[in-house]
């Protein structure tokens, strides 16, 4: 039995030790927010926050992460949309086929935690997911309208 | 499972969506879905008013709008809505698109038309059927209104879903729905000239953005259903090979495994979570058939081409005037090899399909670019009849032509399903199957021969092209001649009003399985074109914009060559150390142009600066997605010339991951400004013109920067990288 503290609640799983995080979320607890694109920490699709920090959950054991405080996508907002990012995403219509997205969205909110005026070279450094429908220049426009709305 | 269990049972799939299917049901039906009464005209939206088949309309005045191509983020849903809406002239706050109903569709008689997602299409060939349905859906209600208050038609007003007379009477859309859906459907409908739009040519938020902000966008690889277990699976990486063997007894007491399921040239392992189900994938011994493409190579499919360019007779695709004498009298020939290899579509979710079989009903879950076509694979695959089989269309995470007529993972998703009679099973490629099992933008080779009378004017062209077909795979009646139609565009079609001109097509299918893959011919034609023609523009020793003017003069085209050449101030000089590149490509019925300007590091890092695109798609109906389109478009464009590229090495697929299948990052974005320049009087595509200009147009500002000619893609294979 791992214990994992995800988003909030305190959840008993019981899996292998080498179960990465992502199939935890996705098949075990049923959050699929979180998205599987590589597998090998190339993509970012499967971002989430582990004490506030970016964490690409497809290649971190669940096992690893007893007592860290796990956030998904889920719960970045409590209604879904009154996050600063996520009002900026809907404002200037960032997704397309919107499947990097929530990846996409963890690595930015975390990036402005620690960040609160990132520079597009901060961007450039911190946003290292793939989103193959190109989304990536309202990405960056994005970033910047959150940091102006908080 | 009982009828009233599968209510409960859909964990996250939109219960509203199921009940939809099961309403109109007779009887309990003992499996996992419920078709709606087959004879009866089963509205999508529970018992609210069908007024034509694409529009149903609540009592609370909701308007739902029928969607029968599919949203991949390109914008579909909310684009086909406002044609439609626009012609209704109702509440655009009041309007929900819904998929058309692919069982529905089926039943009807094809009633939706075409489903299908590609080629740029969805707006350009569905637009007029479906504004004349909002506008005879109007008719309909108008007509209601005027036989219930006993006044003409002809008198009344619609604004907004109300319906008004000068007496003062005054209605809404959903009070009249009910007797609107008696009356006939007019045919004879006039519709508004793009000039009186107010909702069609605007940017309405899209209906989709939302969800894909917080992770409540079901896509087919998130349904989950009551007892559902996990497939991997792993087909013949040799692709034609057959399975030899395998030895499950190796994997069936690893935790989690329920069952390996296997077909002619596949093995899939089915556990209660995907990551065990592909642990012991991975764990599975397997042993393919040998096969006589298991010495093909990237190297010996290059040998295949070039007996393509070196064949003495081959097909021509299109003649103008007296070649051989051009050549024979020119000045100076120019002549050059171009080639590019394989690439793959690398949607950001990889290929993935969730099947549910019971006794002889089957019902699909599916991100797909056509409904029609999973349907059919379905049942072609299963033997069940269309109409007993539910398809459930969820928005593709990607789709860029391989979501479309293939349905392998459909298929292979169906079989699973029927080895496990009860069970829905999802089955999810792992990236590394989605890379290996693509079907691949074909490989090409092309020889161009360019001639210049003595005063540098363009007389006469050559182009020799070798290359994969990927027409005669899935509609071979196309191929006229041996001629494939789609893979000589920007070539046969070509718009330069040169007098002597020859299209020569020598095809030369390799064992690798080809695929439409987004601006399919115009991911590398354009290249080879567009770079030659600045080649002869060197040669003449001219400008490379104003060497093309003359022989574009008339055209559609000429005006986007010039908007960009304005944008990048191409009749200025370029600040120090930057390089400009332009090109003109039409493709998708729409005109497009690309000018960019860059600089090159230490003669290999390329740091591209600004791209100018520029798109006349003829109307435009939503222009932020159009804007996205081409932001995307000029992703996929640097990401190709740079990056991509799917070697075959022992009849298989070297890459596997994006770790050396490389796509353009965030960093490597350059400024984009696109030019929106809509001429009005025809339709053109959007989702596939935005990317052919722009990968010449890098090739020649790199040339203008460094004097390399670069004919082959990717740049990578030529030491080139970017600036980071
Ligand atoms: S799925 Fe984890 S980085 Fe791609
Ligand atoms: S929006 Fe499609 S991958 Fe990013």
């Amino acid at each position: 039995m791992t214990s994992l503290n995800v988003n909030g609640k305190q959840i008993e799983v019981d899996v292998e030790d080498d179960m990465p995080l992502l199939w935890v979320l996705r098949d075990e607890l049923g959050l699929t927010g979180t998205k599987y694109g590589c597998g090998v920490a190339a993509c970012g699709a499967c971002t989430v926050h582990v004490d506030g920090q970016p964490m690409r959950s497809c290649v971190m054991p669940a096992s690893a992460l007893a007592g860290r405080k796990i956030t998904t996508i889920e719960a970045l907002s409590a209604d879904g949309k009154s996050h600063p990012v996520q009002k900026a995403w809907v404002q200037l219509q960032v997704p397309q086929c919107g499947f990097c997205q929530s990846g996409m969205i963890m690595a930015a909110t975390a990036l402005l935690e620690r960040n609160s005026n990132p520079s597009d070279a901060d961007i450039d450094a911190a946003m290292t997911n793939i989103c193959r429908c190109g989304t990536y220049a309202r990405v960056r426009e994005a970033i910047h309208l959150a940091a102006r709305s908080v | 499972m009982t009828h009233n269990a599968i209510n409960a049972a859909i964990e996250n799939v939109s219960r509203r969506h199921f009940l939809v299917k099961s309403a109109a049901a007779t009887g309990a039906l003992s499996i996992g879905f419920q078709l709606p009464g087959i004879a009866g005209a089963a509205p999508a939206a529970d018992s609210a008013p069908e007024i034509t088949h694409w529009v149903v309309i609540e009592p609370d005045d909701t308007v739902v709008i029928r969607i029968a191509r599919s949203e991949l983020g390109q914008g579909s849903f909310t684009g086909l809505a406002q044609l439609v809406a626009e012609e209704l002239q109702c509440d655009w706050g009041k309007v929900r698109p819904e998929y058309a109903d692919v069982n529905m569709h089926i039943r009807r008689n094809r009633i939706f038309q075409s489903m299908s997602t590609g080629g740029s299409r969805s707006i350009r060939d569905s637009n007029e059927y479906i504004r004349k349905a909002g506008a005879a859906a109007r008719q309909m209600l108008v007509s209601a209104a005027a036989s219930q208050w006993g006044v003409p038609a002809s008198e009344c007003r619609v604004q907004d879903s109300v319906i008004s007379h000068p007496s003062g009477k005054s209605t809404t859309y959903g009070k009249v729905a009910g007797l609107a859906a008696t009356m006939d459907i007019p045919t004879d409908v006039a519709l508004k000239s793009p000039a009186q739009w107010k909702i069609a040519g605007t940017s309405p938020a899209r209906f989709d953005v939302p969800a894909k902000t917080n992770g409540s966008q079901i896509y087919a690889s998130d349904v989950r259903l009551p007892g559902m277990l996990y497939a991997s699976i792993v087909r013949s990486p040799v692709f034609g090979s057959t399975l030899k063997s395998y030895d499950e007894s190796r994997v069936l007491g690893m935790r989690g495994v329920k069952q390996v399921v296997a077909d002619e040239d596949w093995v899939a392992v089915v556990a209660d979570n995907w990551w065990r189900a592909n642990k012991a994938l991975l764990a599975l011994p397997v042993e393919w058939d040998e096969s006589e493409n298991d010495n093909v190579s990237s190297d010996s499919i290059m040998q295949f081409l070039r007996t393509g360019i070196d064949a003495t007779d081959v097909p021509v695709a299109r003649k103008d005037g007296d070649v051989d004498s051009a050549f024979a009298n020119a000045a100076k020939v120019v002549e050059a090899e171009y080639h590019s290899g394989f690439l793959n579509h690398a949607t950001m979710e990889p290929q993935n399909a969730v099947a549910l079989y019971t006794d002889d009903r089957l019902e699909v879950w599916c991100g797909t670019q056509n409904g029609e076509a999973t349907i059919a694979s379905a049942s072609e695959t299963s033997g069940i009849p269309l109409e007993n089989i539910i398809v459930h269309k969820m928005h593709a995470g990607g789709g860029f032509g391989r979501r479309g007529g293939h349905q392998d993972y459909t298929k292979q998703a169906v079989k699973i399903a029927m080895a496990m009679p009860g069970t829905p099973v999802r089955l999810q490629w792992s990236r590394e199957e989605d890379m290996r099992q693509g079907r691949y933008r074909p490989v090409s080779l092309v020889k161009l021969r360019g001639a210049l009378d003595k005063d540098g004017n363009w007389t006469a062209w050559q182009v020799r092209q070798a290359d994969q077909s990927i027409i005669i795979t899935v509609r071979p009646n196309m191929i006229e001649n041996g001629v494939d139609p789609i893979n000589t565009r920007s070539f046969a079609d070509n718009p330069y009003k040169v007098p002597n001109f020859v299209n020569e097509y020598a095809m030369r299918n390799p064992h690798v399985p080809p695929g439409f893959c987004r601006a399919v011919a115009h991911t590398n034609n354009p290249f080879y074109r567009e770079c030659f023609i600045d080649e002869l523009a060197h040669a003449a020793g001219k400008d490379p914009y104003e060497f093309r003017r003359p022989f574009l003069e008339g055209t559609k085209d000429l005006p986007l060559l010039d908007a960009v050449a304005r944008q990048i101030g191409w009749d200025k000089p370029a600040p120090k150390g930057v390089h400009r590149g332009i090109a003109v490509v039409d493709s998708y019925g729409s005109y497009t142009a690309a000018a960019v300007e860059l600089s090159v590091e230490n003669g290999t890092v390329i740091d591209v600066q600004r791209v100018v695109v520029a798109i006349d798609s003829g109307h435009v109906v939503h222009p932020d997605s159009v804007k996205g389109q081409m932001e995307g478009g000029v992703i996929w464009g640097l990401s190709f010339i740079m990056h991509e590229e799917i070697t075959i090495d022992n009849g298989r697929v070297v890459q596997g991951n994006f770790t050396d299948y490389p796509v353009l990052k965030l960093a490597q974005t350059p400024k984009i400004e696109p030019i929106i320049m809509p001429s009005g009087g025809f339709w053109g595509g959007v989702g596939e013109p935005p990317i052919g200009a722009v990968i010449p147009a890098i090739g020649n500002a790199l040339f203008a920067a460094t004097g390399k000619r670069i004919r082959s893609m990717p740049l990578k294979n030529h030491g080139f990288s970017y600036k980071t």
